[in-house]
């Protein structure tokens, strides 16, 4: 639409460079502070020009770290559970809509509740349980009492062990359920027309075939949405592997920011090296920045469809 | 309705099952766990958890601590929320008038999304820092106006900084995709009428806006609760003197860090009731989808 409005259209010029302003200028001041030297960027007044350390400082900040390693484990984090989200919200979904049971809603609230139990909610005893994840089923067999039929027949002990702590199935498993994904999955399989499913069937296709040949490929538009924000989601973890990793070999980047905090405690008493710890921010937020930059239809369109 | 069905149900019991056994060891089991620790206390010498009733539950509401995490939370979620969503929504606004560089500033609007919170949470560490960052220069001409590290209400403000920074991109997307949802014809039919734009926004977008602004707020709200604990354990580790002690930073140290499983189990099931509350607003409205293009 035109129209005349040009006091108006310089204000909301005004509006949105100031905005951009206000959201580029950390960034900007971070990445000033990773080009200098420790002297300069502990300088009182701050120069806000970018000094000439760029690349000295993210090579330190990148070994101190041992990001190369951290990078491999954060992949391996966001794969795992990228790929694990979509699976398990596509099978799940296929088996509540293409089916026709009893369960189908009590299987789907099931799940949809879950939206309400967030990982922060729950974490004390969450991570016990990552601690044995069959504990739940030893517990239920104790309280049943077959753990002591069993022991009275065979004369074994059942002791169901699992530890996830310090492991990738541990890091990946627990963050794989998703609410939001098999709901995506649910709305999406509900518009697939039953002339497809007839013809499917007519042709001698089974469930899983229909499903592989027919409705993956046709919802290639979701799998992209999805494992757009999956990726970037799971790139930002910082609570689970805070917790559930000790092992430095298996930490992942969010978490390592963590470390890299110029406190009295990691520097000694000494001076806070705010310019390795810039250079280790933005080596972290580089890549689920670059995805959301470059993938940005993809992203809005599943941070829109799956209401997070 | 559909008609058309496999017949095998032992297939859909195999393809629902995966997720189910990792909803019920990783969601239901632990949530049971938390509200057996609630009602229970672990006895000093062994001999398991005893049943202590409402116990835990009254040492918490006797707190005073946990009153006061429950103040910062408030204060937090109040103003990051009222932060981010203001600006998003005059920014949205801005950017939903499609001027010259629309398509940059939507990109440029929504990277902050992508950046992990204690990534936030570091970069802001340092620009609040007193004594190296972009507001070191006030404290050398007024020594003392800005001290993060001592002052609780400074460390509280940077915390509600920083939280705010990274939920406007978030913020903006569903504004924006609001008003992109409006009719065209609306928005035609009221120029017609003599409507200039500031009167549009006024009597067309807004009310319009009412729904995607009710989901905002919740989502908001419920985030600031959960989702704040990586900006806050970077920030300023609940300090100083728990300034900035949300209730989901307190339930990690008492759990984690006190071994109070008890104690961060009722603090649990506490936030948990406030989460359900919240989402069962969202669900009453999550039919009323706001669509982009």
């Amino acid at each position: 639409m035109i129209e005349r409005a040009r006091g108006l259209n310089i204000a909301t010029q005004i509006i949105l460079g100031a905005g951009l302003l206000t959201l580029l200028v950390p960034l900007y001041l971070t990445f000033v502070a990773a080009t200098q030297t420790l002297p300069e960027v502990n300088r009182v007044p701050p120069t806000f020009l970018p000094g000439t350390h760029l690349f000295d400082n993210l090579a330190e900040a990148w070994v101190r770290s041992n990001f190369g390693q951290k990078f491999v484990n954060t992949m391996i984090l966001a794969t795992g559970v990228v790929v694990g989200k979509i699976t398990v919200a596509a099978i799940t979904a296929f088996g509540i809509v293409f089916f026709q049971h009893r369960f189908r809603m009590l299987i789907f609230w099931l799940i949809f509740i879950t939206l309400m139990l967030p990982l922060e909610v729950r974490i004390v005893p969450t991570y016990s349980v990552a601690a044995n994840a069959l504990s739940p089923f030893q517990q239920i067999l104790d309280v049943v009492g077959l753990t002591w039929l069993l022991e009275a027949l065979t004369g074994m002990r059942v002791a169901l062990e699992w530890n996830l702590l310090n492991s990738y199935t541990g890091l990946i498993l627990p963050l794989v359920a998703t609410a939001t994904g098999t709901f995506l999955y649910r709305q999406f399989f509900m518009t697939i027309p039953d002339e497809l499913v007839e013809a499917a069937q007519m042709d001698g296709a089974g469930p899983l075939r229909f499903l592989w040949e027919v409705l993956i490929p046709l919802s290639r538009t979701n799998i992209a949405a999805l494992a757009t924000i999956m990726f970037v989601y799971s790139w930002n973890q910082y609570l689970w592997p805070l917790l559930i990793i000790t092992d430095p070999n298996y930490g992942v980047v969010a978490v390592e920011l963590g470390q890299l905090v110029p406190d009295s405690n990691t520097t000694g008493g000494g001076i806070p090296h705010w310019n390795l710890a810039m250079a280790g921010t933005l080596i972290v937020m580089v890549p689920p920045v670059l995805v959301v930059i470059f993938m940005q239809r993809w992203f809005v369109r599943g941070l829109i469809n799956t209401d997070k | 309705m559909r008609r058309a069905y496999f017949k095998n149900n032992w297939i859909a019991a195999a393809l629902v099952a995966p997720q189910l056994l990792i909803i019920f060891v990783f969601f239901y089991w632990p949530t049971a766990q938390a509200l057996y620790w609630a009602f229970t206390l672990e006895q000093p010498w062994g001999g398991g958890n005893q049943w202590v009733g409402l116990e835990n539950f009254q040492a918490i509401v006797e707190d005073e601590y946990y009153w006061n995490s429950v103040m910062v939370s408030i204060i937090f979620a109040f103003f990051s929320t009222l932060l981010s969503m203001g600006m998003a929504l005059v920014l949205a606004i801005a950017a939903d008038r499609q001027l010259n560089g629309y398509k940059f500033y939507r990109v440029g609007l929504i990277w902050p999304y992508a950046v992990a919170a204690p990534a936030v949470g570091l970069a802001f560490r340092f620009i609040f820092n007193p004594s190296a960052g972009l507001l070191s220069h006030l404290n050398q001409i007024w020594p003392g106006i800005w001290d993060p590290i001592m002052n609780g209400d400074h460390a509280l403000a940077m915390v509600i900084f920083a939280g705010a920074w990274k939920q406007v991109a978030y913020n903006f997307i569903f504004f924006l995709a609001g008003l992109q949802a409006i009719p065209r014809s609306l928005t035609e039919a009221s120029a017609m009428d003599g409507a200039g734009v500031l009167r549009r926004v006024r009597d067309i977008q807004l009310p319009l806006l009412a729904p995607t602004a009710f989901f905002l707020l919740v989502i908001n709200i419920t985030d600031s609760f959960t989702d704040s604990f990586g900006i806050v354990d970077t920030m300023t580790a609940g300090g100083p003197a728990r300034a900035t002690d949300l209730m989901v930073f307190k339930i990690y140290e008492d759990g984690f860090r006190g071994l109070d499983y008890s104690g961060a189990a009722a603090q649990s099931i506490i936030l948990m009731l406030l989460v359900m509350v919240l989402t069962f607003f969202q669900f009453r409205y999550i039919e009323r989808r706001v669509h982009y293009t």
